[in-house]
């Protein structure tokens, strides 16, 4: 049985534990988030920001953007709108439409992908769901316009962005996630590589087999295999 | 008479404007703490203006904080009641402004004219400070209702509702100690626990945790913070309320914390009991004080740690759990006062205690499944 007001003490436990240890505690359980006069001059060379044009750290996240490999948004652009993103989001504050060329084909690109910032709460949902590493965290926070709406609908092409551009706003998730994205693909191709190789040999065989088939058959059925040939 | 005057100047003021300074430095320190329970440093920024005293740990942010108060636009809904609206911040500071001088603090210069004259000699202390401290619950609903704005009022009738409830398991709790210290007179109950304080009895203990539990709720601390609850009905009865009408707000909140801690100190921890008081009578005012701020740190630590509660698990927690509760305590400490042996007193009264909480905390669980979620995997 569990004692009456036990969980509330476990709870209380765990935040003496870490008002405690705040204190004293330099590992990275307990360690102080909040970096005092990052930008105040002799600060260490960690809290300061990734990018020297900015305030802001590579650990900040806010607002989802589009990637793009290559130099051409459309081109390159990696979301094939299979809408999960959408269906995920909290808010519901992502709008796609999947595009399609003349003869009515979907062609894996969204015509429309919108992003209303006024709903959207940055928790990143987004970009844990996509299988597709089409979608990730910006670090703009400077977004304030001279009207009271305008900007607050981003859409595709102000998404857009880069990979070079997240790799220079992100530097260690960019890094990791390409690490990773070239390691699927070349499991993905070794997987293929080896399906390939087995439906090969088992052409190879099937052909031997139907060879050493025609050898041992009897005569009779010789004009029906000369017909189908 | 203006002698008379004199002595209850130099006992009021004191209170007043210490009280006061006590509230700017409580503020740093739930910001501290809280930080600090949440691996953040908490404000660090404001310099002493014209010195070379860069931080001292933001200690002068308070000040800061006031100083804004009162340099901001004083903003009054064009619908609300223009009356109501100016006097319920006032009135939400005059209670626990009122009770604070019921708490039976020794102050140390004090001669015997003026200890005749402090409010805690009266033979009803404890009485009038549950009386004068309902009057709160008028101030919160007279703000919620002339704010004309739905929040306010929403944030009224739940404070109305909370205070009215939790109410009585606090008076309840208290109760018990009337009975054994055969008192209403603060310093009366102070000088009963000479021996033993009542904390350290079980019906002493669980009427503390009863009082404590309720006097949360009565100063709208976390977990029963539903009055202004921020994630929900945006600041409740305060939402419209802006400039030094808010920091009055602010004000009479943090010192009712102090006076129901005060009170809570009285009654269950020995009021200004402690180490060589004896030799240094001087002392006690420093162990009532150190005595409110550990109970403080307590409750800024539960707001560090638990979420707030829903409308009806508080209502349900009040009237199903603890005023049941209570209730049992009063035969319990009735029992125990009485009882021929008074060592028996732990077992029976722990056993009989604890297994109505868990027998009430059964009966009314409800038997819900748990939750699913659809994303959250
Ligand atoms: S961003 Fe990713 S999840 Fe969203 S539609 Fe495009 S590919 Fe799908
Ligand atoms: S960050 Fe969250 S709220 Fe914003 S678009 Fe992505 S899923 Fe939606």
């Amino acid at each position: 049985m569990r004692l009456l007001g036990f969980g509330i003490l476990k709870g209380m436990a765990v935040t003496l534990e870490n008002f405690v240890r705040s204190y004293f505690d330099r590992d990275r359980r307990h360690h102080l988030f909040t970096k005092e006069y990052a930008w105040e001059p002799g600060a260490p060379a960690e809290v300061l920001p990734a990018r020297a044009d900015t305030t802001v750290t590579a650990h900040s996240r806010n607002f989802p953007i589009l990637l793009h490999d290559g130099a051409d948004p459309m081109g390159g652009i990696r979301c094939v709108a299979c809408q999960i993103c959408e269906r995920e989001c909290p808010p519901q504050c992502i709008y796609i439409e999947k595009d399609y060329d003349e003869q009515g084909k979907y062609i894996k690109r969204p015509a429309i992908f919108d992003i209303d910032l006024s709903v959207c709460m940055s928790c990143q949902i987004c970009v844990e769901v996509c299988p597709f590493d089409a979608i990730v965290m910006d670090s703009q926070f400077e977004l304030s316009t001279a009207n009271r709406f305008g900007g607050l609908l981003q859409h595709r092409d102000q998404l857009l962005k880069s990979n070079e551009y997240y790799h220079r706003i992100h530097p260690e998730e960019a890094r990791a996630r390409d690490d990773r994205m070239a390691q699927e693909k070349a499991e993905k191709e070794a997987k293929q590589a080896a399906a390939d190789a087995a439906k090969k040999k088992a052409a190879e065989a099937k052909a031997a087999a139907e060879i050493a088939a025609e050898k041992s058959k009897p005569e009779p059925s010789a004009p029906t295999a000369g017909g189908a040939a | 008479m203006t002698q008379t005057l004199l002595n209850l100047l130099a006992i009021a003021v004191p209170l007043a404007v210490g009280f006061a300074s006590l509230f700017a430095f409580t503020t740093w320190l739930e910001r501290k703490i809280l930080a600090r329970i949440q691996n953040r440093i908490g404000p660090n920024r404001i310099s002493l203006p014209f010195t070379r005293f860069r931080r001292l740990f933001g200690l002068i942010q308070p000040a800061a904080d006031g100083l804004k108060m009162l340099a901001k636009e004083d903003i009054v809904p064009r619908d609300a009641d223009k009356l109501l609206h100016l006097l319920a911040p006032i009135l939400s500071l005059v209670p626990p402004m009122m009770v604070l001088c019921l708490l039976p603090l020794e102050l140390p210069y004090a001669t015997a004219g003026m200890r005749a004259l402090q409010a805690a000699a009266l033979d009803n202390a404890v009485l009038l400070f549950f009386a004068i401290t309902s009057l709160n619950t008028l101030a919160v609903f007279m703000a919620g209702w002339a704010s004309r704005n739905k929040y306010s009022l929403l944030g009224g009738m739940r404070a109305v509702a909370q205070m009215v409830s939790y109410e009585i398991p606090l008076v309840l709790s208290a109760a018990v100690v009337i009975m054994a210290a055969g008192g209403m007179n603060a310093q009366a109950i102070v000088e009963a626990q000479r021996a033993q304080w009542f904390i350290f009895t079980p019906w002493g203990l669980a009427a503390f945790l009863i009082f404590f539990i309720a006097s949360l709720a009565e100063t709208n601390r976390s977990p029963f913070d539903l009055p202004e609850a921020e994630s929900e009905i945006i600041a409740g009865y305060f939402t419209e309320y802006s400039g030094f009408k808010f920091a009055l707000f602010f004000l009479g909140e943090y010192l009712a914390i102090f006076a129901v801690s005060g009170l809570a100190v009285t009654l269950f921890l020995g009021g200004g009991a402690g180490p060589w008081v004896a030799a240094y009578p001087a002392l006690s005012c420093v162990w009532f004080l150190a005595k409110i701020f550990a109970l403080i740190f307590v409750m800024i630590w539960l707001r560090g740690t638990l979420p707030r509660l829903r409308v009806d698990q508080l209502m349900g927690f009040a009237w199903k759990f603890l005023l049941p509760l209570s209730l049992l305590n009063l035969f319990v400490a009735a029992a125990a006062l009485k009882l021929a042996k008074p060592w028996l007193s732990w077992p029976v009264g722990a056993l009989v205690l604890y297994g109505a909480a868990v027998a009430l905390s059964r009966s009314h669980r409800a038997d819900a499944a748990p939750r699913t979620y659809s994303y959250a995997e």
